[in-house]
């Protein structure tokens, strides 16, 4: 788990298929329980991890996908669940 | 012309073999593989036949590029009328065996009537002949390619083989080729069994040199090539992780069918995943997946190769399944996974292999061994009709033990051979059978995925993922993303995908490509093949011209609109978990909009008008 000195919520990170080369130290199938301030953002928590912003393709909250524009809006709250995609697909 | 213009033609009741010329006029208005073998046989058949019949027949179709030097270019297709169904079958393949229909020379092969005694057909480019084949039936898909294999002496020969289910009458039989590959839905492998014929193998040494413009061509696919390497989803994601990396995905948005679909996320997800497929093992330190492959001329590679723990239940003293083989694609790992609520990745590698080895689709046989699940869990079925296997959720033993008896048709197997709709029928609970058309569902929970159960509902081979891949716009983004969670504009988008995909169906192509590209990128290469003016307003109307021919024969078949439609629970069951939760499938508010848009009647005929602009 990682501490931050300002911390106001804890939400659930989640990286995925190339990306879970960013994810930090102890985390465990892709997760992470981590502590975030009040005021962040999607973009600053992929900042934070070094994710390429470009690579973040499919940014869920929730399961619920996040537009581009959405992804600099103080829209997280406690409890929730973050996860990320590179430009993925299947069939 | 990339096509040979040779169709051949073999009466398996008669034992004769004979050559015709392709149909020209037809190939300009249904291009190839799909949209044309789908065309032979609507004028061929009654479609009203009894599908494992001596009346009904059964295409090998090529596609005009398969063969050449563009990417994926060796897709073949199965036509047929289903036994599952009762509609019209095309199943696609990769593998080799397509790549080497063409190269001995062949368009097509269209078999008809029904052999006196098991027999192969054996092709080396010009010469083909039916060979007895009495000491390969009762053999297994893979024994079967070992023992041609030895009798012909010759390791370059591609097979495509029925296993044992399909002998046994599983009616979601598929036909193998090159022991990994499948055309697997709608029991094209059971027609082909209820014809007696075991095998196709196959040797061409031709070439395919017949394009109309080879320097235009190789500009063209090789342009395609850098698109695809280029792309992050067919340079990179499906290379690495295949399409299991959907499994994480799909969980989280809500849309993963899990125990029969009476919920939508799978708690075990993670330990069936893409990414867990590449985790060492705890038990043995080794990763479930050994490498990746490719099928001929693909440069997107997306196959799994993978090996089960020597340690584990399902293989322990049976070294033949030591080795490496065809894993666990998305689909097989949801319907043998999340579907039966199992998260042992080494036992659905187990029954994948199985259903490769005796050749019956996963995703049929996982639905409904989901069902079966199911229905014994509220006892409708006990230990009595399993011989004492305790059949529940979440039970891997179970799993192993279903393909098993499913793989040779022994006791229950037969009962798990009837498939889903059959099956809850059966047993009294018809409302449990997660099918449309009498088709298993692939892995996308129409609750979740709004545009899914339109695709599904009408599909013209029933519950079908890869007739109108939504998914890639609702989820992720391809080409462009739209709210899986709303059904505003949904017809126009199912309508769309199905059409194109019916045209990429029909060139010789791998549809994942269209996750790279588009027509505009397909059209040139089939253009510069192909005489004709192909171009992506054309290959689109080429699709719509299919789609609605497939429709028609589904209609004359005895289907109608009440076809259209999902099962109960899907309709009236919400979502209890996820972004979907409170929701059900609004198939109500869909289907009008599409009959309109199709140009159909309220009763989802095709019109008049539709008919004379499709030239129908």
């Amino acid at each position: 788990m990682q501490e931050l000195s300002d911390r106001g919520m804890r939400i659930t990170f989640k990286l995925y298929a190339s990306l879970a080369d960013f994810l930090p130290a102890g985390s465990e199938k892709h997760t992470i329980k981590i502590d975030i301030p009040d005021t962040s953002t999607p973009n600053e928590l992929i900042d934070r991890y070094k994710v390429p912003r470009d690579m973040a393709h499919l940014v869920l909250l929730n399961g619920i996908y996040l537009k581009l524009e959405d992804r600099d809006r103080n829209i997280i709250k406690d409890g929730d669940t973050l996860a990320i995609w590179p430009p993925v697909a299947g069939g | 012309m990339a096509w040979t213009r040779n169709v051949m033609r073999v009466n398996l009741t008669k034992g004769t073999i004979t050559n015709e010329p392709l149909n020209m006029d037809w190939a300009m208005d249904y291009l190839g593989q799909r949209g044309l073998a789908s065309k032979y046989l609507v004028e061929e058949i009654d479609p009203k036949c009894d599908a494992l019949g001596s009346d009904n027949k059964l295409i090998m179709t090529t596609g005009p590029l398969t063969g050449t030097c563009a990417s994926t270019g060796g897709r073949y297709s199965v036509v047929t009328k289903s036994p599952l169904t009762g509609a019209i079958a095309c199943s696609n393949s990769g593998g080799f065996i397509g790549n080497e229909i063409k190269n001995a020379g062949w368009d097509m092969i269209i078999f008809e009537g029904i052999s006196p005694s098991p027999v192969y057909l054996y092709v080396e480019n010009d010469k083909a002949e039916l060979l007895p084949a009495d000491d390969l039936w009762g053999e297994s898909a893979w024994e079967t390619d070992e023992l041609i294999h030895k009798k012909h002496q010759d390791p370059l020969i591609r097979i495509a083989c029925v296993g044992r289910s399909a002998e046994a009458g599983c009616l979601y039989a598929g036909i193998i080729n090159d022991l990994h590959r499948a055309a697997g839905r709608s029991g094209v492998g059971t027609v082909m069994a209820s014809k007696n014929l075991k095998a196709v193998a196959v040797r061409g040494t031709k070439g395919v040199g017949n394009v109309k413009d080879p320097a235009a061509f190789l500009k063209a696919t090789e342009q395609g090539k850098k698109v695809l390497a280029e792309n992050a989803v067919t340079g990179q994601g499906l290379p690495t992780y295949g399409t299991q990396v959907l499994m994480n995905v799909i969980n989280e948005i809500g849309a993963m069918p899990t125990r029969n679909m009476r919920e939508v996320q799978f708690e075990g997800a993670s330990k069936i995943s893409g990414e867990a497929m590449h985790e060492p093992r705890p038990t043995d330190g080794r990763p479930n997946l050994t490498t990746n492959a490719a099928c001929f001329g693909c440069t997107i590679a997306c196959g799994r190769i993978s090996t089960i723990d020597q340690g584990h239940f399902s293989i322990q003293n049976k070294p033949e399944y030591w080795g490496a083989s065809g894993g666990a694609e998305y689909e097989a790992a949801w319907a043998l996974g999340s579907d039966c609520g199992v998260d042992d990745l080494d036992a659905i590698t187990y029954a994948n292999f199985l259903c490769n080895e005796d050749g019956f689709d996963p995703i049929s046989f996982g639905s409904t061994v989901a069902a079966a699940m199911e229905l014994f869990e509220i006892g409708a079925i006990t230990t009595k009709e399993t011989g004492g296997m305790e059949l529940k959720f979440g039970n891997p033993k179970a799993l192993a033990w279903a393909a098993e008896v499913t793989a040779k048709g022994e006791g229950f197997g037969k009962d798990l051979g009837l498939g889903s709709k059959r099956l809850c029928e059966k047993y009294g609970h018809p409302d449990l059978s997660m099918t449309v058309k009498g088709q298993e569902f692939p892995a996308y929970d129409p609750r979740g995925i709004q545009g899914m159960g339109l695709t599904y509902a009408t599909s013209n081979r029933g519950a079908c993922h890869l007739r109108s891949y939504t998914v890639a716009s609702e989820v992720l983004g391809i080409p462009e993303k739209t709210d899986p969670l709303v059904t505003d504009g949904k017809p126009e988008l199912v309508k769309a995908f199905q059409d194109a995909t019916a045209a990429v169906d029909s060139t010789g192509l791998c549809v994942f490509t269209t996750f790279a590209w588009t027509l505009e990128d397909i059209a040139p290469q089939v253009n510069a093949a192909c005489e004709g003016d192909w171009t992506p307003e054309k290959m689109t109307e080429v699709g719509e011209r299919i789609w609605n021919m497939e429709r028609e024969f589904n209609l004359a078949a005895g289907l109608t609109a009440k076809d259209d439609t999902l099962p109960k629970r899907l309709l009236k069951e919400a979502a209890k978990t996820g972004p979907a939760t409170g929701k059900v499938n609004g198939l109500d508010e869909m289907l009008p909009k599409y009959y309109q848009i199709r140009g159909w009647t309220p009763d989802g005929v095709p019109t008049a008008e539709t008919r004379q602009r499709l030239g129908l």
